[in-house]
């Protein structure tokens, strides 16, 4: 596979620099990008370390092939997630002003470190610009006052749709999941898919449950958990914060989806209260499990570990609800700190590693797990030729109706960032179904929490 | 006149090397000055680790959550007014209290179990009760979540196994709350065993021989001997493993972080999630300097007895 330099086929003449300084400041926001000549030096990434064995060297590649042809030495460090090392990382970066010049944000970090990061405008309009639009989610946390601060990664940005073991739902609920979302897009069928609502989720995961295979899904207070629950709030039209600020956490809507996932917590392993991020896959390796809302890496881990699961796994997307199909997304950042001394050498990394070429091989390295943040790249080779079943992670990108949402959105970033950091929407489940609280109750508790993250 | 040179120059040179040394030494024997010195390494690393790093974190926490201004106790006063707050230190207070408690009071019967031994099999005793406290919490705490497991504990394995029922270690509130002291019990013990154990090495056998004599029994003589001549020992350990104990991470975060329902919070997990997780850096200090007033206080108390006692026996 060949790569093309990004910047070969848009390279600004003398002429056409000077055309856009005269257009101003405004225009300057969105003007593409323009490389500009560096002293070769040295560039410092502090990076994700992706989960998937043998992933990070897809990454160290891009960048080493980067560094070979502007004479510029990058040095990686994969920093884990585990801990949220990563997150301690960055705020140490920030308040002490020194560190790498690239450092991965995931999530809301890089909203929580917004004013300590270089604006990325002319990288995102040339992406743009290239690959057209850019994920909402994406856009609604790295988007500040106007100003781009992060550029959506590839690596470890993610999705969070069913990963379901179809032998067992078509056995013990009925559903056929492959006849329903083939590995074919256009061949979905919208009368069978609008059949996979919250109420036929929760009808299947009652079926699996009787016969021995309950559904896996996380109620304790990190993201997986906060995910699926977010993207069922948003099926039903829950609204925690407004835009506005206005608490609006007190509604019908909200009583429709607390109670939907009163049903599902009856038919859910006990213990789902105390998993974290990889208590759901290790519920779909074991066998135990029917059906999960991840990204494929239990599924990738099942590969190795336990066949037979993944022989029979299927990603797909989430159920309806009557606002809309909506799936969890959590994209991560790469922002440049205003302290680097190679910002222009960053911005040019930053746009090779963003490259279609890049993220196909990105993509191809965490078997699918990697999804970039434009939909045009959906359609990579890796989620339609990955086996096995051939087709297993062909819905993993949103397809179809399938919207991408954050919980915590659509309020104010910093307000978001609270609201999904402290998992509100979790702990009220828990209080509901494991506490046995009143609803009423519940929703009071959850309007003085929200009420608390309004501060400013 | 150039001999004559030659010939004094070096004579004042060795004067000047003989009382610049005799300056050194008289500089060195001022005890306190060498006693300055020897300690101004440890000063600087405290005053770099320890000092600034507080003022900081009081500094930080009398910020807006942008950090852009001022707010005084806006912070404090805020959280005050939050139920999560409170609960979080409703548990501290439960985590710390019972597990001082029984650190101490395992800590005081093995040290009395251990001392009791001959002394060939104390020592061997003593290595392998300090093991916990030798592990790494980090470490340590990892191996205790996998017993743990929410679904593949391997207690739960064998109490199936025996014909119970599971039990919900980290997924039900209670238990949780639980396993977590447990754990902390698991790895303070052996401070308290290995302090309370030194002690008793330090009581004169004359008392106990002399109370023998009188006729007491092994409870009076562990009442009116043992106790009072340790007590100051139990004192400084109970102060010492408050503040560790009130500033554990490690153990909850590693376990339970904090769920479910926040009902396992401590002060310093819960300020880890506002302030790291949520980005909200001056609360997170905020929440961390409300253990600052309660240890505190805690240690004034607790130190006055001790001088109070040491007067006693001065």
């Amino acid at each position: 596979m060949t790569m093309s330099h990004p910047l070969n086929a848009a390279r600004p003449t003398r002429r056409s620099i000077l055309k856009s300084a005269a257009l101003g400041s405004a225009a300057a926001l969105a003007a593409p990008y323009v490389k500009s000549t560096y002293a070769a030096g040295s560039l410092s990434i502090g990076v994700w370390d992706h989960w998937v064995p043998g992933a990070n060297n897809a990454l160290t590649k891009l960048c080493n092939e980067w560094g070979a042809k502007n004479n510029c030495e990058v040095k990686i460090d994969y920093i884990t997630s585990q801990g949220e090392k990563d997150k301690l990382t960055a705020a140490a970066e920030a308040q002490a002003g020194t560190g790498h010049d690239i450092m991965s944000h995931r999530d809301w970090n890089i909203r929580i470190h917004q004013s300590n990061l270089e604006p990325v405008d002319d990288v995102i309009s040339q992406l743009i610009k290239q690959y057209g639009p850019i994920s909402p989610v994406a856009e609604y946390l790295a988007k500040f006052k106007g100003s781009w601060r992060g550029v959506p990664t590839t690596v470890g940005s993610q999705v969070k749709p069913c990963c379901s073991r179809f032998d067992l739902y078509q056995q013990h609920a009925g559903i056929d999941l492959r006849a329903m979302f083939p590995a074919d897009e256009s061949k979905w069928d919208k009368a069978n898919t609008d059949k996979w609502t919250w109420d036929a989720y929760v009808e299947s995961a009652q079926k699996l449950f009787k016969a021995g295979f309950p559904v896996g899904l996380p109620m304790g207070q990190t993201s997986d958990a906060v995910d699926w629950v977010g993207a069922l709030f948003n099926a039903y039209g829950v609204v925690m914060v407004d835009a506005k600020d206005n608490i609006k956490i007190n509604s019908d809507e909200t009583r429709q989806a607390m109670e939907v996932a009163r049903k599902i917590m009856e038919v859910s392993p006990p213990e789902v209260y105390a998993w974290d991020d990889a208590g759901n896959n290790r519920w779909l390796i074991s066998g135990k499990g029917s059906g999960i809302m991840n990204p494929p890496s239990a599924w990738a881990v099942a590969k190795r570990d336990n066949p037979t699961v993944a022989q029979n796994c299927w990603t797909h997307p989430t159920p309806k609800g009557p606002k809309g199909r909506f799936v969890g997304q959590l994209p991560q950042f790469y922002g440049i700190w205003q302290f680097s001394k190679n910002k222009q050498a960053a911005k040019d990394l930053l746009l090779y590693i963003s490259q279609k070429d890049a993220v196909a091989q990105l993509v191809a390295a965490s078997y699918g797990y990697d999804l970039p943040s434009f939909k045009s790249m959906y359609d990579l080779d890796t989620w339609k030729t990955v086996e096995p079943p051939i087709g297993t992670v062909y819905g993993y990108p949103p397809r179809g109706d399938e919207q991408t949402s954050m919980a915590g959105a659509p309020a104010r970033a910093e307000v978001g960032a609270q609201i999904y950091n402290q998992a509100i929407n979790t702990v009220m489940i828990s209080k509901f179904t494991q506490g046995h609280e009143k609803l009423d109750d519940v929703i009071k508790w959850a309007e003085n929490e929200l009420e608390g993250t309004l501060r400013a | 006149m150039a001999d004559a040179v030659q010939t004094w120059l070096p004579g004042l040179q060795i004067s000047a090397r003989r009382s610049a040394s005799r300056g050194l030494k008289q500089f060195l024997r001022h005890r306190s000055t060498i006693a300055f010195l020897m300690c101004l390494p440890l000063m600087i690393i405290i005053a770099a680790l320890v000092i600034y790093p507080a003022f900081y974190s009081i500094y930080l926490s009398m910020l807006n959550k942008a950090q852009t201004r001022l707010v005084g106790l806006g912070n404090f006063t805020f959280l005050l007014s939050r139920d999560v707050f409170w609960m979080v230190v409703q548990q501290t207070a439960i985590f710390a209290l019972t597990a001082v408690f029984f650190k101490a009071l395992i800590g005081l019967v093995t040290a009395h179990l251990i001392n009791n031994l001959p002394a060939r099999g104390q020592r061997k005793w003593r290595g392998m009760l300090l093991v916990p406290w030798v592990i790494p919490l980090a470490l340590s705490s990892l191996a205790w979540w996998w017993l743990f497991d929410p679904t593949h504990s391997a207690f739960n394995w064998i109490i199936t196994g025996l014909g119970f029922h599971e039990i919900p270690w980290l997924s039900d509130p209670y238990w949780a709350r639980f396993s977590v002291i447990l754990v902390n019990v698991w790895y303070g013990a052996p401070f308290f065993l290995i302090m309370y154990l030194a002690a008793l090495k330090s009581v004169p056998e004359q008392l106990y021989e002399a109370a023998a004599i009188d006729g007491a029994n092994a409870w009076q003589k562990f009442r009116h001997i043992t106790l009072p001549m340790m007590r100051n020992i139990i004192a400084i350990t109970v102060l010492f493993s408050l503040i560790v104990t009130f500033a554990n991470f490690d153990i909850v975060q590693i376990m339970t972080a904090g769920g479910p329902r926040n009902m396992t919070h401590v002060f310093a997990t819960y300020a880890f999630m506002l302030g790291i997780r949520s980005g909200d850096l001056p609360l997170g200090a905020a929440t961390s300097l409300f253990m600052f007033p309660i240890l505190g206080i805690a240690a004034i108390f607790i130190l006055r007895g001790v001088r109070k006692r040491g007067r006693e026996i001065g």
